[in-house]
């Protein structure tokens, strides 16, 4: 598939930025400048960017705990995302969200979700509006391997399938759920054979690879869109940091994390985009730099905002 | 304006027909409601009037039911979603509560979820445990979701309208054991505004708030009573959330007495939310004697109709319970 050299350096950007973006909130969660809990999808890149690249600017999106990376994917503005982990007003939920609710209606981010598979639900019944409206949208519904052991799942995914739905489920196959493996909770290999149940496709990708993610997802996307329904498209990839900030990472060895971090997806991106004459080292240095300095940015602008005012509290309940 | 005589059943379905004709985003979704009209045939004909489109037939999953109806109405559709019994909607409770209830809040006012999650409740069918709850107390607690509970044909029709225009997901429990009832209702368009009580029988000795099919209870309980000199005002409050306080308040000063009536199980039930805020409002100084509950013992509905009859207030225990306090 050939690719533009804007498209594959807006990839490898958006990849830097959830990278940078991430460290810096794990940065700011150890000095307590941001709090609760975060989850951190360091490591997963490719597969948050390689997948919403295959979308139109008004397609639609769902995201989970871990989605910071589906959010920047989606175009999100980095400032407010910043501001709304700092519980600032200018953020995207104007304080009251967080890590686990930014959402951008607007640019179709339904939103993020604190409850494992509690997106799938709100993708069919979003992928059901595109479908009676025409409006030849389609949704991304983002989960992970421990999600597709929820009901939540199968509701969703038979009702998708029996009424053709213009959705495509993208599990993020991050090996644990929490600290359950795949291997331990699931009866299945891989979540995308799943698919066999609800006469869907289903294809397991490299995760770690945003060019395989991205056509992988664009049929699915194609084929959504075209009425044929939904499917599943599964990326292996792999969490380096722990589930949230509780995790002493007990249940895997120090050895596969450290195999899985020499397999780096952004690392293994630059590689190919220098190889292939996209880009040159030092091209690769200034992009680095300037995602670092688009945080930095975030980070001014975040801090630069106000907390939300008491008046605030009781705002926005019902409309 | 002109009156019809319809039933209850008859006025959810008006309420339904009118407003999807009034707007193409409106729709319904749930189990069996098309072809079959719906386990109690509320939907009857609306199939053929509005095609397999409007009228959703969904597979047995309430889960997936409320919460594709939170998924299209924040998207831009206006879905009415029915859950065949109030008791399953502890299946669809994620849907509703972390999801539908949270969204505009936990966005910071982004989001418009205009859903409406249909549902009979209560007992008096026969059908045991499993097809018999009054579970709006749980509702009632959750900040985001307004709960609306009409007992009669032209309270149902007006406040379901107003439901499916209201931009919040209200879940709207539907009295089954009503459906057959009949009332006057206006031949034209009307809506009742949420949070307006309604003083279904003025008097001067005690107040009795009712739901549901306590509202029909406590009014036969009121003209028994009535022959024997004692004057009851029966308050219907509609809304659970929003609740109309004032209305109550003023009928507690005015008569001094109160007793709370539903059918749902008195422990942790809404008559305890009831009687606190009458406690915490002005009408405190005014009562004469402690406030009592009339309602469901605390124990699930059995099958055998004798004891299910016995386990929720009967038009007797409310004659009862008025003597004993005046």
């Amino acid at each position: 598939m050939k690719l533009s050299k804007e498209t594959l350096i807006s990839w490898y950007k958006k990849m830097l930025h959830t990278r940078f973006f991430e460290a810096q909130v794990d940065a700011f969660f150890a000095k307590g400048m941001i709090h609760g809990t975060t989850h951190l999808s360091i490591g997963q890149e490719a597969f948050a960017i390689g997948s919403t690249a295959a979308l139109y600017a008004d397609d639609l999106i769902t995201s989970t705990h871990r989605g910071h990376g589906e959010c920047i994917g989606k175009d999100a503005d980095l400032n407010r995302m910043m501001a709304e982990l700092m519980g600032k007003s200018n953020g995207y939920c104007k304080g009251k969200g967080g890590s686990m609710h930014i959402a951008d209606l607007e640019k179709g981010n339904l939103g993020a979700n604190g409850v494992v598979g509690g997106g799938f639900a709100i993708a069919v019944g979003a992928a059901l509006t595109q479908q009676m409206k025409k409006t030849g949208k389609v949704v991304l519904c983002f989960f992970g391997d421990g999600a597709s052991n929820e009901g939540s799942f199968h509701e969703a995914l038979n009702l998708a399938s029996i009424w053709k739905l213009p959705v495509v489920f993208m599990c993020t196959n991050n090996h644990y759920g929490m600290s359950m493996s795949v291997a331990r909770s699931t009866a299945v290999a891989n979540i995308a054979d799943r698919a066999a149940s609800y006469e869907m496709p289903g294809i397991t990708v490299d995760g770690n690879d945003p060019i395989k993610v991205y056509e992988a997802t664009l049929a699915a996307v194609e084929r959504a869109r075209s009425g044929e329904g939904p499917s599943i498209v599964e990326g292996i990839t792999y969490r380096w940091l722990g589930h949230s900030k509780s995790d002493a990472n007990r249940y895997r060895t120090k050895e596969e994390i450290e195999a899985w971090k020499d397999r780096c997806p952004i690392k293994a991106f630059e590689k190919y985009l220098i190889k292939n004459n996209v880009i040159s080292q030092q091209e690769s240095d200034e992009i680095t730099a300037g995602a670092k300095d688009d945080i930095a940015r975030a980070v001014e602008f975040a801090q630069q905002g106000s907390y939300p005012g008491i008046e605030t509290l009781e705002e926005d309940v019902y409309a | 304006m002109t009156m019809a005589l319809i039933t209850y059943k008859e006025a959810v379905r008006q309420a339904m027909q009118e407003e999807m004709r009034r707007d193409e985003n409106v729709f319904l979704l749930g189990e069996d409601v098309g072809v079959y009209g719906g386990a109690f045939g509320v939907s009857l004909g609306m199939l053929e009037e509005f095609g397999e489109e409007r009228v959703r037939d969904t597979p047995i999953s309430e889960g997936v039911i409320a919460g594709a109806a939170a998924g299209a109405a924040v998207t831009g559709l206006r879905p009415i979603a029915e859950i065949m019994f109030s008791d399953f909607i502890t299946i669809a409770m994620d849907s509703l509560v972390n999801q539908a209830a949270k969204m505009r809040y936990m966005f910071g006012g982004k989001a418009k979820v205009p859903m409406v999650l249909r549902m009979p409740g209560g007992s008096g069918t026969g059908a045991a445990a499993q097809h018999s709850q009054s579970l709006e107390a749980w509702l009632v607690h959750v900040p985001g979701l307004k709960v609306v509970m009409p007992s009669t044909p032209y309270d149902v029709k007006g406040l379901l309208k107003t439901a499916i225009r209201d931009d919040n997901p209200v879940v709207f429990i539907e009295t089954k054991t009503v459906y057959n009832k009949k009332g006057e209702v206006p031949e034209e368009d009307y809506v009742i505004p949420f949070g307006a009580a309604d003083v279904k029988r003025i008097g001067r000795d005690v107040t009795v708030l009712a739901t549901g099919v306590m509202v029909h209870r406590s009014l036969e309980a009121a003209e028994i009573l009535a022959k024997e000199g004692i004057d009851v005002e029966v308050i219907d409050p509609r809304t659970l959330v929003p609740f109309d306080k004032e209305t109550l308040v003023k009928s507690v000063i005015k008569t001094g007495k109160l007793i709370i009536v539903h059918e749902a199980c008195k422990r942790g039930g809404f008559g305890g939310e009831v009687a606190a805020e009458v406690m915490e409002s002005e009408a405190f100084d005014y009562l004469d004697a402690p406030i009592k509950r009339v309602a469901g013992k605390n124990i699930p509905i059995p099958y055998c109709m004798e004891l299910e009859k016995s386990a929720v207030p009967q038009v007797d225990d409310i004659v009862n319970a008025v003597r004993e306090i005046v």
